[in-house]
């Protein structure tokens, strides 16, 4: 009983962090999407230094573990720039920055499995090779990536809880403290754990929505046939 | 003498590697003919196709739009292509446009038309082909022959002057065959300038005003279909027309 109305008096407080965690994640899928689109088409289509570039990009944020990169910009790039931002707001830049290195993988293969004859009929029209990039396979890469894009929503929510070591107050940072204050370890952690799987499975349902929303003959299986 | 041919090839040439695809092409082609290239595969026709509206650029060689040279015309090449259309074997229609948007989609993003000038312009074409009812379709529910009709309006929407056909009916089976064919006829009564590469032997005898033999690279022999078909001179010629007739 005693463990209910702690949980009860605390639960508030816990709650709240689904806000700081859903901010954190969404802020890294947006800078992410920001980011990786464009990261992937310099590097299906740009100059030799733009893709020697763009995979010096890929290679160090994936390169690192997310911990190292949220100390690295936390005490060292941030700072070094005379940039005193919150710990959630470095946390969120670095979890996008992570994300775009991994979401420009995602479109790069989206981009590069649409068919060679949609460019080719696109000129053929007089379109210019932007204009055709524009309007005719960003479109279709983006329909393609989409499964393996939704990944990005469950890699990042579970990453987020590491911004607790840079003391963004988070789901995970919440929970820390509420032990530290009553003791409760596994309640505690438990209760936390189902925020995340809730979180999880609350966010996977959106996106399964939105690709049924977006979901066109022809492209991921769902051909009818005439 | 302006005006009088609306494309002229002068001496292309195109390798790729050490293959030598095109070994100096000339031709040309007054308004309103029909030319159809027939030949063994792999002798060059598609490449000339392509090397005409620089999909594939040549090596050497010119070729005039209406006395414009569009060989080393640098970024205008999208002025040129809009007035050149082409038809592709596998129709390639955007997979992700309804026919409609198919159609539309370069008179609303090349010729910055009205949405809705653009979509009378684009069900007007689909008409013209037999479509309209499958305006809103995808690719993927079109039959082959629907696919390429569908694509043939969309080069239509674009009032070309003239119009590539690169093997148009070599994936349909002749039930197909025969609707796409149809559709070129009109196009071809109707006074459009017409490149068809095609071995649709047919299809020449009917409607073409020119028939260009090819082989290795070169033009082996070239005339009106009738002279082509029943007298040929060349014997590659002739070997090749026996081929195909017994198909």
């Amino acid at each position: 009983m005693e463990v209910l109305s702690i949980l009860l008096e605390w639960g508030p407080y816990l709650l709240g962090g689904i806000a700081v965690t859903l901010g954190l994640v969404l802020s890294a899928l947006v800078i992410g999407f920001i980011l990786g689109l464009p990261l992937a088409l310099g590097q299906v289509y740009g100059s030799r230094p733009v893709r020697a570039l763009v995979s010096v990009y890929v290679w160090f944020f994936r390169g690192l573990p997310t911990l190292i990169l949220l100390f690295l910009f936390y005490f060292g790039v941030f700072p070094a720039l005379g940039l005193d931002f919150p710990a959630f707001v470095v946390g969120a830049t670095v979890l996008g920055l992570r994300g775009a290195a991994y979401q420009s993988q995602i479109f790069r293969g989206g981009i590069q499995s649409v068919a060679e004859g949609q460019m080719t009929a696109a000129l053929s029209l007089g379109m210019t090779r932007w204009e055709a990039i524009q309007s005719i396979i960003i479109p279709q890469a983006l329909r393609i990536s989409l499964p393996g894009w939704s990944n990005e929503y469950p890699e990042l929510l579970t990453d987020s809880a590491v911004c607790y070591a840079i003391g963004v107050v988070e789901l995970m940072t919440r929970s820390s403290q509420i032990v530290s204050q009553t003791y409760l370890t596994m309640p505690i952690y438990i209760a936390c754990a189902l925020i995340f799987i809730a979180l999880n499975y609350g966010g996977m349902q959106m996106i399964r929505k939105a690709e049924e929303r977006f979901a066109i003959p022809g492209f991921g299986g769902t051909a009818v046939q005439s | 003498m302006k005006g009088e041919y609306i494309l002229r090839v002068e001496n292309l040439h195109k390798n790729f590697g050490d293959r030598e695809v095109l070994h100096g092409i000339s031709f040309d082609v007054k308004k309103g003919a029909t030319l159809v290239f027939i030949g063994p595969s792999g002798t060059g026709k598609s490449t000339l196709l392509r090397c005409i509206n620089q999909l594939t650029e040549p090596d050497r060689g010119k070729v005039f739009l209406d006395d414009e040279e569009i060989t080393g015309c640098g970024a205008r090449i999208s002025g040129f292509r809009q007035r050149i259309g082409m038809v592709f074997q596998n129709f390639n229609l955007f997979d992700h446009l309804t026919s409609v948007e198919n159609v539309e989609i370069a008179l609303l993003k090349v010729r910055k038309m009205k949405k809705e000038n653009a979509r009378a312009k684009a069900m007007e074409e689909l008409r013209r082909v037999g479509m309209a009812d499958w305006a809103d379709h995808y690719p993927a529910e079109l039959s082959g022959g629907q696919a390429q009709r569908v694509s043939i309006a969309r080069c239509l929407a674009m009032d070309p002057e003239v119009i590539l056909f690169d093997e148009p009916t070599s994936a349909l089976d002749p039930e197909l065959t025969r609707e796409v064919l149809e559709v070129m006829k009109d196009l071809a009564r109707s006074g459009m300038t017409m490149l068809v590469v095609s071995h649709e032997i047919g299809f020449a005898r009917s409607v073409a005003t020119e028939v260009i033999f090819m082989e290795g690279g070169r033009i082996v022999e070239q005339g009106p279909p009738l002279e082509i078909m029943n007298n040929p001179k060349h014997p590659r010629t002739r070997e090749f027309l026996g081929r195909i007739e017994h198909d």
